[in-house]
């Protein structure tokens, strides 16, 4: 087994998926010779051919609606978004589009063939237009699944899984973690289950909840509440729509408290939807509020970058409160 | 034109119409050697707007390299230059008058320039520090200033097309004689917003110059694999458009062409594409490495079409610059952008308030409560969080 970062585990997927199935084809902004803005698709042009990886113009809108026609028909379309932030140009296409033309159509045509990646979220420096992480957009739109993958084990069998899901994916790239997660990644073809959580540490006194490059944070305010004698059971949700309820509330059943951490604003982010929903499901095992560590509601700052993180001091403050109400 | 046909336009056998069915001639003023082709009718241009006009060109061309080695250096995160460019960018700017609106892309510095923003104004937004008009939140290179109606610049690309569309027709209804300029790459031309704001200009008559910098590059994506039709600028008939293309290189030609599309579009009401024909000789970005797609040689073939030198030629000829004026002009601003960059280096970034500002016309209660608790937290924990350390 190898070691390699998360964008090579990301380019070993892509190209596992065109090897594997002749009707996939790979497309996006500067993702032909070039290898991406980020390098994730490097090689593959040579390797498949300018027919089944290259480069289009540079509109969202019609990526992601070339993607819808050439699902509808059979094909699967892997389409790069060079960031989240210009995921919004496509969105008509896949809110109305993409999420419902199974539901419209009575199925008589599907695009589950469909998947779009894209590199989110901040910690880059980037301002608001290089930062945002936007899937509580898309986690309200029935039809779509919407996955996030914290490293790059994860990665490509989550991406693999994904791209052969019969359900469309946005599959959410953590784009501070490309270079920085490094990990052993088998060569062979894999797949997670979409869906499905990951229980990454058991502990007993709380639950702590996040996903993608939030897990790194989460992880570290679990080694600072260790010390204080807190024992925190550790969860990555992987799979965002839809959510695994089940594994989450048994933890919650067993640790009595939850917190969920996203980078996202607080206000309408997915933590305030897991919340509620656990919050039904466990009301008579909770000892203390449901809490949510957040970005703020502001747009994604740049100069602030620091303060607005959702970072591991405030979840472990946030640990502190939980277990002390 | 109605969509019903007389019988002049039809015919009996079918024939296609295709790229080559549009010929689209190129607007050209300046010789390499800076005279001017002998049938060429010159812009309205003095001493003095040459002078402005050159004056532009070397503060940018310094600008660009020095704050490029700065970010080289780690100073700056991030920086993009016009390297290549600059005709395009100040030869049409040159041609409006001060209240007409600028809606540029992000590669059109030189424009705001030419308007007087100060060297210490293009230093504060690089380094992101409190006295940033944008109060440092957006990343370097994204200037804007009311004062000289440049529109602060948004990332997400093509978004400012239609605006400009919106801009223009405002201008309209207040019975100014202005106009909206809206900038552009060849790249950004794919997006939708392009043909949509492009389409309620032509329809709504919204005075408004839409500029294509057609720059041979989209990131790594050459115009071949952008646009299949001739250019951006055979789509302007198609809207219904007065339309030009112009050597982007030829500092005269896109003075003439926007000069002449501005007095058309106040005098008419009505848009007008301009294509300037011209080559990114830079990186895209700094986070950029153009070897990985385009040949050493193609750059230095357009090396060879500076348009800066080209305009500098013309001026020596003209007897209105020197070889000595231009190496102290140089000179000059070396000293003046690295003295700026030192002092605003030094200043410091905003204080934690303005973060919640800005978001409403004043903060809400929410937002008031998560700000007071993010202090109360940073004051807990200060030497995480060095920029608000002591600052609150
Ligand atoms: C909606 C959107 N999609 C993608 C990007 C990423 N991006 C930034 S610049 C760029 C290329 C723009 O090329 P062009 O419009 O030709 O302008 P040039 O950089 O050549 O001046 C891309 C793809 C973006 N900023 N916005």
């Amino acid at each position: 087994m190898a070691k390699i970062n998360m964008l090579q585990a990301i380019n070993d997927a892509l190209s596992t998926a065109l090897e594997t199935d002749d009707k996939s084809v790979l497309f996006g902004e500067d993702v032909g010779h070039f290898g991406g803005v980020f390098r994730a698709t490097s090689g593959l042009l040579e390797k498949f051919g300018n027919e089944r990886c290259f480069n289009t113009p540079l509109t969202e809108q019609g990526i992601a609606g070339f993607a819808n026609g050439l699902a509808s028909n059979g094909m699967t379309a892997i389409a790069e978004i060079q960031f989240a932030d210009y995921i919004f140009p496509a969105i008509d296409q896949i809110i109305n589009e993409t999420a419902k033309f199974r539901y419209r159509s009575g199925n008589e045509f599907n695009v589950g063939g469909v998947t779009f990646r894209t590199p989110y979220g901040g910690g880059i420096a980037g301002g608001h237009y290089h930062s945002q992480s936007p899937e509580a957009y898309f986690t309200q739109t029935a039809g779509l699944k919407v996955v996030v993958p914290r490293n790059a084990y994860q990665a490509k069998g989550l991406l693999l899984a994904s791209i052969r899901d019969n359900n469309p994916v946005i599959f959410f790239e953590p784009k501070r973690l490309y270079r920085a997660n490094v990990g052993e990644v088998p060569d062979e073809d894999y797949e997670i289950e979409l869906g499905k959580a990951e229980v990454v540490t058991e502990g007993t006194d709380i639950t702590l909840l996040a996903w993608g490059a939030q897990m790194e944070i989460i992880e570290n305010a679990a080694d600072m509440a260790a010390k204080k004698g807190i024992s925190c059971e550790v969860i990555d949700l992987r799979t965002l729509a839809p959510w695994d309820m089940d594994t989450v509330a048994a933890s919650v059943k067993k640790t009595g408290r939850l917190l969920i951490n996203h980078e996202a604003p607080f206000t309408g982010g997915f933590a305030g939807e897991i919340a509620a929903t656990i919050q039904e499901e466990c009301f008579l095992h909770l000892e203390s509020p449901i809490s949510r560590v957040c970005g703020l509601d502001t747009p994604y700052p740049l100069i602030h970058e620091k303060e607005y993180m959702p970072d591991a001091l405030k979840t472990f403050e946030a640990i502190k409160a939980s277990v002390n109400f | 034109m109605s969509n019903a046909t007389s019988d002049n336009d039809t015919v009996h056998r079918v024939s296609f119409l295709n790229k080559g069915s549009v010929n689209i001639p190129i607007l050209r003023v300046l010789q390499a050697d800076g005279t001017v082709y002998e049938e060429a009718v010159l812009p309205a241009i003095d001493e003095a707007l040459a002078h402005r006009i050159y004056d532009t060109c070397v503060f940018t061309r310094v600008l660009d390299e020095r704050m490029l080695g700065a970010q080289r250096q780690g100073r700056i995160s991030f920086y993009m230059t016009c390297t290549g460019e600059e005709a395009s960018i100040i030869g049409s700017t040159a041609s409006l008058d001060d209240e007409d609106v600028i809606l540029a892309q992000y590669r059109e510095h030189a424009a705001i320039r030419y308007r007087g923003f100060t060297t210490e104004q293009f230093m504060n937004q690089l380094f992101s520090n409190e006295e940033d008009l944008g109060k440092g939140r957006q990343m370097p290179i994204h200037y804007g200033s009311a004062e000289l109606n440049y529109q602060t610049i948004s990332s997400p690309l093509a978004t400012q097309i239609p605006q400009a569309t919106g801009v223009g027709y405002s201008f309209k209804m207040q019975g100014k004689r202005n106009i909206a300029i809206c900038y552009f790459g060849e790249g950004a031309a794919s997006e939708g917003d392009f043909h949509a704001g492009l389409n309620m200009a032509a329809v709504l008559n919204s005075p408004t110059i839409f500029f294509c910098r057609n720059n041979g590059y989209a990131i790594s994506t050459p115009t071949t694999e952008q646009f299949a039709g001739n250019g951006i600028a055979s789509r302007g008939p198609g809207y219904g458009m007065h339309t030009i293309r112009v050597d982007g290189n030829d500092m005269l030609a896109v003075l003439a062409a926007t000069q002449q599309a501005r007095a058309y579009a106040v005098e008419n009401n009505k848009p007008v594409l301009i294509e300037a024909m011209t080559y990114r000789l830079g990186a895209h970005s700094s986070s950029d490495d153009p070897s990985g797609y385009r040949s050493k040689d193609e750059e230095a073939k357009w090396q060879q079409h500076d348009p800066v030198k080209r305009f500098k030629l013309w001026m020596i000829n003209k007897g209105w610059l020197t070889e000595k004026q231009d190496i102290e002009m140089y000179d000059k601003y070396r000293k003046e952008v690295l003295k700026e960059l030192k002092l605003a280096e030094k200043r410091p970034l905003c204080m934690l308030d303005t973060l919640i500002e800005d978001v409403y016309d004043t903060p809400t209660p929410r937002l008031k409560q998560q700000l007071k608790s993010l202090k109360k937290h940073i004051k807990k924990y200060p030497d995480s969080y060095p920029n608000s350390k002591g600052r609150l």
